[in-house]
């Protein structure tokens, strides 16, 4: 049994996004909403999170710290974009500094689209997420007993 | 033969408690901010999750230095609930506390080098007192055995209850609680991301929160030997110094480390030397 559905822990960066999804991830923390319910803390290192919450799109300045943030979490993980500029670079998608969404440097599990993502949506898709992040492991014990073999 | 039961039900029972107690220290912090809180075996889940994470390492000792601090904080525990001398005990868990320092030290990460310093600082602050508790308990008992100290029956703290009180803040250090968690907080990430533990992921992480178990239940049973002539009060007490420390974690912000290391050292002087002065001139008199 994985006990990863259980206890989802979350890091949160907000790549250029207009603050707007990020007030609505913060308050998913708040006594209305309280994601602790659910054992997922707001753990702010990415070395001990499971799941990487983005808000906002990528562009030339913030995709090294995304992967870096990426590359430094421990599988399995997942990544959650939230908010319409996550999932597809939005209103900025034709801006010359921007990217798009975040598929486009680095795969994506769940997406939350809105503008802003309601916390019940963010919930929502976080929840998803873990039956995303228990099949990642599930796969990798998978792994390691054919590499065994 | 009867040591060996007390360490292997100390081994076996202290994370069940200890998690136990983080798992109500959790949803009471919860109820106090208007939230409804996680489940009761949440640090549970959140130890056999990290114990199922890939662990990755930065450097090859770090791991080690955090099995070092595991096992040097079992064998305090083990030591003191087989009634060994209470100075043996002192000193081992600042061995153990030394060896997390040195895994803070060991990943190189300026984060964990800040962590570090400031457990550092922590220690400073609160060995004077954890010393001064040992002498006092020596006064009251004539013994720094703790079997000794047990069967002697003497109402400790009626004779150190100024100890008793500087105990309690410098406990509030070793649980890690709010206004001195300046080291390893997760509270704190927005200024060192996880102190000392920030490298530290996986089965190495697990161990952190394992060994802090055993840390609070071996604390709490020095609290209990303050009252151990009366078993029931004793265990009331260790309580009721918990719950505390759960309200004082949740009414007060973070210290800078010049304040915790002031007011530690001058609560030590205030109740625990002048305690423990006052207890000698009534024991000796003037000579």
């Amino acid at each position: 049994m994985s006990f990863l559905k259980r206890s989802p822990w979350l890091v949160h960066y907000d790549a250029s996004s207009c603050n707007g999804c990020d007030i609505e991830v913060l308050a998913c923390l708040t006594p209305i909403y309280d994601v602790e319910r659910f054992g997922i803390l707001n753990i702010g290192n990415p070395k001990h999170a499971d799941i990487l919450v983005i808000t906002g799109s990528i562009n030339e300045q913030n995709k090294e710290v995304v992967l870096n943030i990426y590359n430094q979490m421990a599988n399995p993980k997942v990544v959650v974009a939230v908010g319409i500029c996550a999932t597809s670079g939005g209103v900025f998608a034709d801006c010359y500094n921007v990217m798009g969404g975040i598929d486009k440097l680095i795969p994506v599990d769940v997406y939350v689209p809105g503008c802003a993502a309601r916390p019940e949506s963010i919930i929502d898709g976080i929840v998803t997420s873990l039956g995303i992040l228990e099949q990642k492991y599930k796969d990798r014990e998978l792994k390691k007993k054919q590499d065994k073999k | 033969m009867n040591y060996l039961w007390i360490a292997l039900s100390f081994i076996i029972l202290a994370p069940i408690e200890g998690g136990l107690l983080t798992g109500i220290d959790r949803i009471l912090s919860a109820r106090f901010q208007g939230r409804v809180g996680p489940p009761l075996l949440q640090p549970f889940y959140d130890v056999f999750k990290l114990l199922q994470k890939e662990n990755t390492i930065v450097t090859r000792s770090q791991n080690f230095y955090i099995l070092g601090f595991l096992i040097f904080i079992i064998i305090t525990g083990v030591l003191f609930f087989c009634g060994v001398d209470i100075l043996l005990v002192i000193f081992v868990l600042t061995l153990a506390s030394i060896f997390l320092v040195l895994g803070g030290y060991s990943t190189h990460s300026p984060y964990s080098y800040i962590g570090s310093e400031r457990e550092l600082i922590l220690m400073m602050s609160y060995e004077p007192m954890v010393l001064l508790t040992a002498i006092g308990i020596y006064m009251a008992t004539g013994s720094f055995s703790l079997a000794d100290i047990i069967s002697s029956g003497t109402p400790v703290i009626a004779y150190i209850p100024g100890v008793f009180i500087g105990f309690v803040y410098i406990i509030l250090i070793k649980f890690r609680k709010s206004p001195f968690d300046l080291s390893m907080s997760h509270h704190a990430h927005q200024e060192v991301v996880r102190g000392i533990a920030t490298e530290f992921n996986g089965r190495a992480l697990a161990m952190i929160e394992i060994s802090h178990w055993y840390e609070n239940i071996f604390l709490l049973g020095v609290v209990y030997l303050f009252f151990a002539f009366n078993p029931i009060l004793g265990l009331f007490m260790t309580l009721v110094v918990y719950f505390l420390s759960i309200v004082v974690d949740n009414v007060s912000a973070r210290f800078k480390w010049q304040l915790v290391f002031k007011s530690s050292w001058l609560v030590a002087v205030i109740f625990g030397i002048i305690n423990i002065v006052v207890l000698y001139v009534l024991k000796m008199g003037w000579k």
